[in-house]
């Protein structure tokens, strides 16, 4: 790159990078170009057609987002054949659409509506197609609604399931007027290798790909006199909500979500924090439990590197595809499962409640933690442990109904026993969080000194970066830990599938001599979940990001260990990292689901 | 020439000439430069449909450095009404990969293929034949090139250059984002000159015989022959090679049954001319011809007072409903709006002057489809609906 060429946009001279397309071109002189099979995270497609213009000289028109800028284009934005053009183009999308947009999940949030309505489409006076195809509706997986007759074919979702996550679960399929976006061979999203991670969900313009929402589920437990309605917030959720309540982008609202959730009539609201410390003294012991049998007891069955659990879309990416390699992930359960299993047994008994009575629900950045949620093992405590798990955006939906000024609300805080966290757990909610919080405290347990960073900060994992590594080097261990002395603790992190992909394709080959992998389903680990606001984009993730930091420096504890309640739980109920009680209720195994 | 040839003829295409060897070996002793001012020279024109220079494509292409480069003969010929193709591979196929050779020889080139269509499948045997002969050949006198068949799978729009290269690779055939072109960037993304079977069997006349022999036929901006694909209403079906050029009365002259109400010019997606325009019509590139000039890539289909021109668009919009590869907008939707629209004005469920709605969407599927598609529907959508309303609506 470097060269530059000289264009005009509407008449206004822009000089900008060769090979810049004219869609960034226009945005940086403040012209906007609608868009929509367009998305930042996404190779351009060019497919809509919605983004065309004019340049000077050429019959035809050209897409925005596809046509680089060459030196001297003359380009247009807004002229009779342009916005023409559009017009008609809106009016295909919608004649092929089922724009029921009363009755549609996504109403208010579509992006074809958006533009429906800018440009005023009053008289729709094509044929409407929907009634030719024999559409039906795929909501058998747990965690994501397929409408087919919403799909505007944008494949915007194709590309984020081949090009993010490396699944390719969702497909295009035959051509013209039957061509879709489908699975392999038309089999049901709950019975195909999706791992349910709902990037595609969040990627999708329209309400053709959803989560399946439990929010009826819930208020109808709220409402119920005899159950004892617990909620657990997953730290990604806090740095997100915002954006759906009036926030922008990066606003932390722990406090006000705190507060909206007890107006919402939860009985006991509390904090997954809690667990991903929990997480962290479980399966840090692991990892150590791991090195000593390896290095000190010369076990060869050991299996590195060990890798994080904490991701259910992750968790089923190795389950279809890299099956072989189970034995290597940590067996602890993602924090969700641990607080499940935890509340209708520790929390219970501690408060004296029926367990039978308890409804746990969770609000989770994830669409995969509802299929979490729904495995048959994850009956630990003797009942489902998760009961109904919510999106972020499925809470701010309730928010909003239960007629809640969410900018006003004081802030709140957790409730007992399960509530109070550590720094360590929110960063939980970004890529290399699990990886930075498990060497805090790993570190310390082992050496007995603080990790060697500055303000506890482990910024090499930190950061966007697809695959990130970093090397801590122990010295000077405590007496029960000498044979680590001198042992450099090599480390990766990887988030959005497509990276985890190019990671266990090294372990396959042998190729990757680390001790400790973090994988992450989503980009930008939890703060991009599937369950998340809707846009995401590369800059939103990143102010999440920023959040989910801040928030951890603004803690007075930044350690998972020095957490007063896990401290207390292994005092009174579990004794101590991997005891009985942690295994029964804290771990779990894999399934293979090859085909 | 028989006493009712009103257009000339010409046999330069089917000529049986033996001599493919030595005119490889002539040429191979000349340099690219000259080959390609060869062909620039005779002004010859994609005979496909599109009608882009071929001397200006082989050059824009061998002067891009790279270790790779492909030759890809295009015989996905699937338009409908046009049959040539197939006649060339299977009389003349020494003629086209004679070609294919002398231009990965021009653009540097160490590969050839042949596209070829998917119901094309009973010439792939004798082409195989007919390559290793060749193939035995290039290795005799140390030329090294090799020349491979893929086979089509039966989809229209994989005739599409870019939509070519996708099914080649392996991936779903939907054309690209233009620029950057194939001449930059065509299979695996490397340099590539893809061109028509006929094209390729003309630069063979052309390094024959010299780029002056062939452009002294034809006329100016259409120089050469073209073989066309004549069926419909007519006595004497089949492949003719004519000079371009020709006026559309003389050849209904020649060709129709006296009854001949309207001419479809380069298949469906080509443009249909009725009676009365067909002496302001000539045959050719655009360019000073009596008239319009349509480009064509072969086909001409002649209907007589007993076709429904209805009927004849309706068969269209189905064949372009069904073969638009449905990635982008305007021809995915487009064309199903078409074809129900007609159907509907058709049964009275919309007005006549629905027409004129579909006409302004064939025109916005002209500026904005992605690819020759959904931008050509609009020819003969347009030509047929201006020129034969009523029919569309009694």
């Amino acid at each position: 790159m470097g060269k530059k060429v000289k264009i005009t946009i509407n008449g206004q001279p822009v000089e900008i990078d060769k090979g810049t397309s004219i869609l960034d071109a226009a945005k940086q002189i403040g012209v906007i170009i609608p868009t929509l099979c367009y998305h930042k995270d996404l190779c351009v497609a060019g497919n809509c057609r919605v983004c065309v213009v004019e340049i000077a000289g050429q019959k035809r028109l050209a897409p925005a987002c596809a046509t680089p800028c060459e030196e001297g284009m003359d380009v247009l934005t807004n002229t009779h054949k342009v916005r023409n053009s559009r017009k008609h183009i809106i009016e295909l999308l919608l004649s092929e659409h089922n724009a029921d947009c009363t009755s549609c999940y996504k109403n208010g949030n579509c992006e074809l509506q958006l533009l429906a309505s800018e440009y005023k489409i009053m008289n729709q006076d094509f044929i409407h197609l929907v009634p030719f195809h024999n559409y039906t509706i795929d909501d058998y997986s747990p965690s994501i609604i397929k409408d087919d007759s919403k799909c505007i074919r944008c494949q915007r979702c194709v590309r984020t399931c081949a090009e993010l996550q490396s699944v390719n679960a969702l497909t295009m399929a035959h051509k013209g007027e039957y061509a879709q976006v489908t699975t392999f061979f038309e089999k049901s999203m709950n019975d195909v290798i999706c791992t349910n991670c709902g990037q595609c969900v969040n990627h999708c313009p329209t309400g053709a790909l959803v989560e399946k929402n439990y929010i009826e589920e819930v208020w109808a437990a709220i409402s119920d006199k005899s159950k004892y309605v617990v909620i657990q917030t997953a730290p990604a959720v806090r740095v997100g909500l915002g954006e759906e309540l009036g926030f922008g982008p990066g606003a932390r609202v722990t406090g006000k979500m705190v507060a909206a959730l007890k107006r919402l009539g939860f009985d006991a609201v509390m904090d997954t924090d809690f667990t991903a410390d929990l997480t962290i003294m479980e399966e840090g012991s692991e990892l150590l439990s791991r090195l000593k049998k390896a290095l000190k007891e010369n076990d060869r069955t050991v299996k590195f590197p060990m890798a994080t659990s904490c991701s259910p879309g992750w968790i089923k990416f190795i389950e279809h595809l890299y099956p072989e390699f189970l034995d290597h992930l940590s067996t602890c359960k993602s924090p969700q499962q641990m607080f499940g299993a935890l509340v209708k047994t520790y929390y219970a008994k501690a408060r004296k409640l029926d367990p039978e009575r308890i409804v746990s629900v969770s609000v989770m950045p994830c669409t995969a933690k509802k299929f979490e949620a729904a495995r048959p093992e994850m009956h630990s405590s003797g009942y489902r442990d998760v009961d109904y798990v919510l999106t972020t955006r499925e809470l701010a939906i309730m928010i909003k109904q239960a007629g809640i000024d969410f900018t006003r609300l004081e802030e709140a805080h957790f409730d007992r026993l399960m509530g109070e966290s550590t720094g360590a757990a929110v960063i939980f909610g970004s890529t290399g969080g699990v990886m930075e919080a498990a060497l805090r405290t790993a570190y310390e347990l082992v050496t007995g000194r603080e990790v060697p960073f500055d303000n506890l900060n482990i910024t090499p994992v930190r950061g966007a970066e697809g695959i990130r590594e970093a090397r801590i080097k122990i010295e000077k261990p405590k007496k029960e830990w000498a044979f680590l002395d001198g042992v450099e603790l090599k480390c990766a992190v990887a988030h959005g599938l497509v990276n985890a992909k190019y990671i266990m394709d090294k372990v396959k080959a042998g190729k990757a001599d680390y001790h400790f992998i973090e994988f992450m389903a989503c980009p930008g680990g939890c703060l991009g979940g599937g369950g998340q606001p809707i846009p995401t984009n590369p800059e939103i993730r990143q102010r999440r990001a920023v959040a989910i930091y801040a928030e951890d420096e603004g803690m007075p504890l930044r350690k998972s260990h020095e957490n007063p309640e896990i401290i207390k739980i292994y005092n009174d109920f579990l004794g101590h990292p991997l005891s009985e009680v942690s295994h029964h209720l804290l771990h779990t195994k894999y399934t293979s689901r090859r085909v | 020439m028989s006493a009712n040839d009103i257009v000339k003829r010409a046999d330069f295409i089917f000529k049986n000439e033996n001599d493919w060897e030595e005119v490889l070996t002539k040429n191979l002793a000349r340099t690219p430069n000259e080959l390609i001012n060869e062909l620039i020279s005779s002004e010859l024109k994609g005979r496909g449909g599109a009608g882009f220079p071929t001397g200006l494509k082989w050059k824009l292409t061998s002067e891009l450095k790279s270790d790779e480069k492909y030759v890809i003969c295009n015989a996905d010929e699937g338009e409908p009404g046009t049959f040539k193709d197939r006649e060339i591979l299977s009389r003349v196929p020494f003629k086209v990969l004679t070609a294919i050779a002398l231009c990965g020889y021009v653009i540097g080139a160490k590969q050839g293929f042949i596209y070829l269509r998917g119901e094309y499948f009973f010439l792939q045997q004798e082409l195989k034949k007919a390559i290793s002969e060749f193939e035995f050949f290039c290795k005799e006198i140390k030329f090294d090139f090799k020349i491979n068949i893929f086979m089509g799978s039966g989809a229209y729009i994989c005739g599409e250059e870019t939509a070519l290269f996708e099914s080649m690779e392996g991936k779903r055939g939907e054309p690209r984002n233009k620029p950057p072109y194939p001449t930059a960037y065509g299979y695996l993304g490397q340099p590539t000159v893809i061109n028509n079977v006929e094209t390729l069997a003309h630069t063979f006349t052309i390094f024959k015989y010299g780029a002056k022999r062939f452009y002294d036929l034809g006329v100016q901006f259409s120089r050469g022959t073209k073989l066309f694909s004549i069926s419909g209403d007519t006595p004497k079906p089949g492949i003719y090679e004519l000079e371009l050029g020709m006026s559309l009365s003389d050849f209904v002259d020649d060709f129709g049954d006296d009854d001949t109400k309207a001419v479809q010019v380069g298949g469906a997606s080509g443009f249909l001319v009725p009676r009365k325009k067909f002496s302001a019509t000539s045959i050719g590139f655009e360019g000073k011809l009596v008239g319009i000039s349509l480009p064509t890539g072969g086909s001409m289909m002649l209907f007589n007072s007993s076709r429904s021109m209805f009927n004849v668009l309706d068969n269209y919009l189905n064949f372009f409903a069904e073969e638009s590869c449905g990635q982008c907008t305007p021809c995915r939707v487009g064309c199903q709006q078409l074809l129900k629209g007609i159907k509907a004005v058709k049964r009275g469920e919309k007005p006549a002057s629905y027409l004129d709605k579909l006409l302004g969407l064939a025109e916005t599927m002209q500026y904005t489809a992605k690819c020759g598609l959904g931008q050509s529907v609009a020819n003969s959508f347009t030509s047929i609906v201006e020129n034969f309303r009523e029919e569309m609506i009694y």
